[in-house]
């Protein structure tokens, strides 16, 4: 499967480890080695304390439902992927960070909770992160 | 420290139109100016301050320089603060420090946009990605509303915040458009209608959300000398705010906006409180964005948005908080997908006599808040307070 015809992510020089870190199975987040903040999206200054002194960190990929959407409708959007759970999940590690929730909206509720899984584009270096609920 | 200029707002106009399929953008533009003009009584050789945001439609990022050019405008000070929909209530504010500062004694604020003759409907998802955040957002079907839902959710994840609450609001603004000619949806509506109408993003409902018209609107903002040469009653611009909320690294508090940051500026320097406005313009993109507006401005506390709106709390004229007597975004207008300008406007028509008979409110103190972008991401907040000038 692929992500197609939906919208692609556009790697740019902060951010295009992250999406081939996707491509290859990982969640990446940064971390701030002077603030110790954990930060998501991508930047190459903290945005704390603005130091450069930041490193890539591979999240545990789990996390929880902060807050969740479901659409029914999005012009231009393929049907096969209606209803849409546009989401907000908490990481494990931190951040909030929005994405998709793939599954059933009878099945996702905040505080849910969610792993990552990656959805791979016609770009061989970029993938795309969406959650799915964990079976508990 | 000396008391500051005092700055009016002398001319406000709003566009009847709802619909405008044979204008273009900048000729409503032209034409809102020269409404804000004649109600001002006001030359436009008169004008030497400009502001404006972004005009959709081109996506030049020249906006001044386009719309000077057409408007035939020779500004000495000009300000295309672009906040989205808050952006008219931030130029109000901007150009009262401009005209403070001496750089301008006249200041033309204009907005105009076309989303209902250009096809634009509720829900629809923008697919192109420019800046380094619509790929972390946009690839997932980002919508407005979905966001809008989203903050929703929360709201009533963490305060009980009920459908029937949110759909209050709607009720009350159609129960304010009844009166307006120029409203979109006269028609009132109840509490039923709204929960009762389709869902477009859970759990926001299709009469959640604000219509989408075409039109414009226009403001004169004008020095204590300009002003003392005027016949026209003016109103007072005591004191404003803007802050700006986004994802905050990680930490985005969908409950929350800057309208806590902006509101608190904004009653600092009016040396007022929320206890001293008689009415409220509060921006209106979804029935969700008043609510967390009217906690976050101090209209009640944090979580108490949904009780505080019921039994008639936000309806003219006997309401203890009469908001958006016009019908606002949710039934009269929302002209390029942008409310501020229109919440500025119907603040001073209530504070001028000038609202509809029904739902006129004895007020003094008037407030306009906006809220531009998306709470589901980033947004600007802006808040005015307003006087009636002392007789
Ligand atoms: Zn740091």
């Amino acid at each position: 499967m692929s992500w197609e015809p939906r919208p692609v992510p556009e790697p740019n020089p902060e951010t295009e480890r992250y999406w081939a870190a996707a491509a290859s199975g990982e969640l990446l987040v940064r971390e701030c080695l002077d603030c110790g903040l954990v930060y998501h999206y991508p930047r190459s200054l903290c945005p704390d304390c603005f130091s450069e002194n930041v490193e890539w960190r591979e999240a545990s990929g789990g996390g929880e439902v902060y807050s969740y959407s479901i659409a029914r409708a999005i012009s231009g959007w393929p049907e096969a992927d209606l209803p849409l759970v546009l989401a907000y999940v908490e990481l494990d590690d931190g951040p909030r960070l929005m994405t998709n929730v793939d599954a059933d909206p009878e099945d996702v509720e905040i505080g849910t909770r969610v792993d990552v899984r990656f959805v791979d584009t016609d770009a061989s270096d970029v993938a795309v992160p969406v959650f799915t609920p964990v079976d508990d | 420290m000396a008391m500051a200029e005092s700055v009016y707002v002398a001319g406000a106009f709003e566009h009847p139109t709802r619909e405008a399929p044979d204008k273009s953008t900048m000729q409503l533009h032209a034409e809102v100016a020269a409404g804000a003009l004649e109600d001002a009584g006001l030359e436009k050789a008169d004008v030497d301050g400009y502001f404006t945001a972004g005009v959709p439609e081109y996506e030049s990022g020249l906006s001044p320089l386009i719309m000077a050019d057409y408007l035939g405008l020779d500004p000495s000070y000009a300000d295309t603060t672009d906040f989205g929909g808050s952006s008219y209530v931030s130029h109000v504010g901007h150009a009262a420090s401009a005209i403070r500062d001496g750089r301008c004694d006249v200041a033309l604020v204009t907005l105009a946009g076309r989303p209902r003759s250009r096809g634009q409907a509720t829900g629809s998802g923008a697919r192109d990605i420019r800046t380094v955040q619509d790929s972390f957002e946009r690839v997932y079907g980002a919508t407005n509303v979905g966001m809008y839902g989203m903050a929703a959710q929360r709201h009533m994840h963490e305060h009980g915040t009920t459908s029937e609450q949110l759909a209050e609001i709607r009720a009350a603004a159609s129960h304010h458009a009844q009166y307006n000619e120029h409203a979109m949806y006269r028609e009132p509506v109840s509490v039923e209608d709204v929960v009762e109408s389709r869902v477009v993003a859970d759990p926001l409902h299709l009469l959640d959300c604000c219509v989408i018209s075409d039109g414009g609107g226009a403001l004169l903002v004008v020095s204590e000398d300009v002003r003392s040469e005027l016949d026209r009653e003016c109103v007072e611009v005591l004191g404003f705010g803007e802050a700006i909320g986004h994802h905050d690294a990680g930490r985005i508090d969908l409950t929350r906006t800057a309208a806590e940051q902006s509101g608190s500026r904004a009653f600092e320097e009016a040396g007022l409180g929320p206890e001293h406005v008689d009415y409220a313009s509060i921006y209106d993109s979804f029935t969700i964005t008043v609510l967390e507006a009217i906690e976050d401005l101090g209209f009640c506390a944090k979580g108490d948005g949904g009780s505080f709106v019921e039994g008639g709390t936000l309806r003219a004229p006997d309401g203890e908080l009469p908001f958006n007597t016009d019908g606002g975004g949710l039934c009269s207008n929302h002209p390029a997908n942008r409310g501020g300008m229109t919440k500025v406007i119907e603040a001073v028509r209530q504070l001028r006599n000038e609202a509809n008979p029904e739902v006129q409110v004895d007020a003094d103190v008037a407030l306009a808040h906006g809220t531009g972008g998306s709470i589901g991401t980033r947004h600007g907040a802006a808040t005015v307070v307003l006087g009636r000038e002392a007789p």
